[in-house]
């Protein structure tokens, strides 16, 4: 286990309260301009040394997004925005960072604006998360009080604003170019990719764009070093993260560990075992509802990392563990999931917006036993004619929770779903029902 | 993607009041000049607050005059996004994370609860039109689950009968407690805690 001193959220449950006093105990705000005096390209070499890789699910490694921002300021103002618009199902860490240790994400704004020359930052908060919003803006007001943030923020010499911008119940809008739109007051849906937000982001001004949890750890990093981080886990997939174990598990919570840690311990140490014991597992989703889940066999040796999740066909995303044990339905947790996406595409994309309605009513049939034998393939097939086709990453977050299922639990599929083809008129089941007839009336 | 319609009866105009107003301005400046557009998000709140928790059409017609922009720009934000209630929801609104960490820890037992206290449909309101619940994807506290939000507070770690018991509350006009109802702090294990144990107990 990770020892206490390593931990970087030290008020992760909140004993301590999260004022600027208390957070200065902890470390915060002690020494920001003797940081911020060893110069841009000693902040940008630090992060890249210690390997740090995005928290907001794609792993992308920080250093190297920051030295993409434009090394002189044009004619276009640069712009810092944060990524807290967090609603992957599974995943709740940075609600926790935003209302009890919202001083290190300011200082890491003040930070990490510094190092790429912005002197605004945005936070993008989901609209459901209005009172943890609440308590970062008043960690905020307090802030810009005691001239840590505004002109000559924390006497670094760097003028920072920072304000916050609610989401609205948009699942789509943590995807980075929709919560850019988003901010510029239209709907969430995503931009093509090239060119990036590091280029043409917020306003068409180079724009960098990180997640709530990576900003975070960037002063503890550079206080303590990259080479320290890049000890914690293994080679590319070093340091800590929050991880979010839910579900049937007997103590349900978020914890700071180690990458690299084994999955077993997780779940038997931190979150007191499955329901049921271990033997009772049926299958775990590693990192939010659209990483491909894995089944139990495989979790008694499982670490959890980036790359060794990859090496599983699945990913460690956002570090959202979702435990499944034998007393759930496992097609119907998937149906679920499924219902989730539907629900949350933002309809650019065809393939998407009809694709993942269809995921949902094949999967719900499949649970109920009404599906039959060719369509578990064909639900197969349109998993593929999502993935891969779609401007964002959503069309694969909607297909890979498909797919892992069909991957690992295509014999429990088979074995309840068993009638003969439609096409022998055996049965009447509607393949495709319009989905506008399924929607709530009153919505 | 998900279908929303706004409401059949519509009150015939709108306008900020001076509170309103002020709050809409200081969020205005929040943003650079020629961007006002990006507040738009912010002033649908804004209208939702004072209107009793949802947006008439005369209110999209209001803040597009506002900030300047076409109407149906407006429109489509409010529209697009699911927090902005289109139709009346009652003065005390209930949303049942329905999700799949929520589902399998009992999630269906909060609906239950909400169809016997508030109303048999989602999205209905209850007998004295103070309250309608509907089924929510994530909310975000899926280590608290299976958990609801009512207007802007969660409560967590629910089940049936503590559902029903915050409620009987609502309903009487007393106002629940919000956080864990099972009483453990925050995010932590529950008497399972095996990290940062100096701090707990200093």
């Amino acid at each position: 286990m990770l020892k206490d001193q390593d931990r970087i959220f030290q008020n992760l449950y909140n004993d301590k309260g999260s004022d600027v006093s208390s957070s200065q105990e902890r470390g915060d705000w002690v020494n920001t301009k003797e940081i911020t005096d060893k110069g841009r390209d000693w902040i940008i070499n630090e992060i890249k040394e210690s390997q740090l890789r995005g928290r907001g699910g794609a792993g992308f490694p920080t250093g190297l997004k920051w030295s993409f921002a434009p090394k002189e300021v044009g004619s276009r103002p640069h712009y810092l925005v944060i990524n807290g618009d967090e609603s992957e199902p599974g995943t709740c860490k940075d609600r926790d960072i935003l209302r009890f240790e919202p001083h290190k994400l300011i200082e890491g704004c003040l930070i990490a604006s510094y190092a790429v020359q912005a002197h605004v930052c945005y936070i993008y908060i989901r609209g459901e998360y209005f009172l943890d919003g609440q308590k970062l803006q008043a960690a905020i007001d307090e802030a810009y009080e005691k001239k840590l943030l505004g002109k000559n923020a924390a006497g670094t010499g760097w003028d920072l604003d920072i304000y916050i911008h609610y989401g609205a119940g948009a699942y789509i809008c943590g995807e980075e170019t929709a919560l850019l739109e988003s901010i510029e007051g239209k709907k969430g849906q995503p931009r093509l990719k090239p060119p990036f937000p590091a280029l043409i982001g917020l306003y068409g001004c180079p724009t960098i764009i990180n997640n709530v949890e990576t900003i975070a750890v960037i002063p503890t990093i550079l206080r303590r070093g990259g080479k320290w981080f890049a000890s914690l886990g293994r080679e590319k997939n070093t340091g800590t993260k929050i991880f979010c174990i839910s579900g049937n598990v007997n103590t349900p919570c978020n914890v700071e560990e180690e990458m690299n840690i084994p999955l077993k311990e997780l779940i038997e140490v931190h979150a007191g075992g499955v329901i049921g014991g271990w033997d009772n597992l049926q299958a775990v989703i590693p990192g939010g509802s659209s990483m491909p889940l894995i089944p139990k066999d495989k979790c008694e040796t499982l670490t959890m990392d980036f790359d060794s999740l990859v090496a599983e066909k699945s990913g460690l995303g956002t570090a959202g563990i979702v435990v499944i044990n034998k007393d759930q339905d496992i097609i119907k947790c998937m149906a679920r999931i499924a219902r989730f996406y539907k629900h949350e595409s933002c309809g650019q994309c065809t393939p998407c917006r009809e694709g993942s309605g269809w995921m949902w009513r094949m999967l719900e049939r499949m649970a109920k036993g009404d599906a039959t034998k060719d369509e578990v393939d064909m639900l197969g097939d349109v998993t593929n004619q999502i993935a891969g086709h779609t401007i964002c990453a959503f069309g694969e977050g909607s297909s890979w929770p498909v797919q892992g299922l069909l991957r690992h639990f295509k014999k429990e599929i088979e074995k309840r779903n068993n009638l003969d083809p439609i096409v022998q008129k055996k049965n009447n089941i509607p393949y495709l029902v319009d989905q506008h007839l399924l929607d709530k009336k009153n919505a | 993607m998900s279908l929303r319609r706004p409401a059949k009866d519509q009150p015939d105009s709108f306008e900020f009041n001076a509170s309103s107003l002020e709050a809409a301005n200081s969020i205005v400046a929040k943003y650079p000049e020629g961007k006002q557009h990006s507040a738009v998000m912010a002033l649908l709140y804004i209208a939702q607050r004072q209107n009793n928790n949802w947006i008439p059409l005369a209110a999209m017609k209001y803040i597009a005059k506002f900030l300047d922009m076409p109407y149906i720009k407006v429109y489509e934000v409010a529209t697009f996004y699911t927090m902005y209630n289109l139709s009346p929801v009652g003065k005390y609104f209930v949303q049942v994370c329905t999700t799949t960490p929520c589902m399998i820890r009992g999630a269906n037992q909060l609906v239950e609860a909400c169809k016997e206290k508030i109303s048999e449909n989602e999205c209905e309101l209850s007998n004295d039109k103070s309250c309608s619940w509907m089924e929510v994807e994530c909310l975000g506290a899926c280590v608290n689950a299976p958990m609801m939000q009512i207007n802007d507070d969660y409560f967590e770690d629910l089940d049936k009968q503590k559902t029903l018991d915050i409620l009987d509350k609502i309903l009487n006009g007393e106002t629940p407690r919000p956080g864990s109802y099972r009483g453990r702090v925050n995010n932590e294990p529950e008497n399972n805690r095996k990290t940062l144990m100096d701090l707990k107990n200093a």
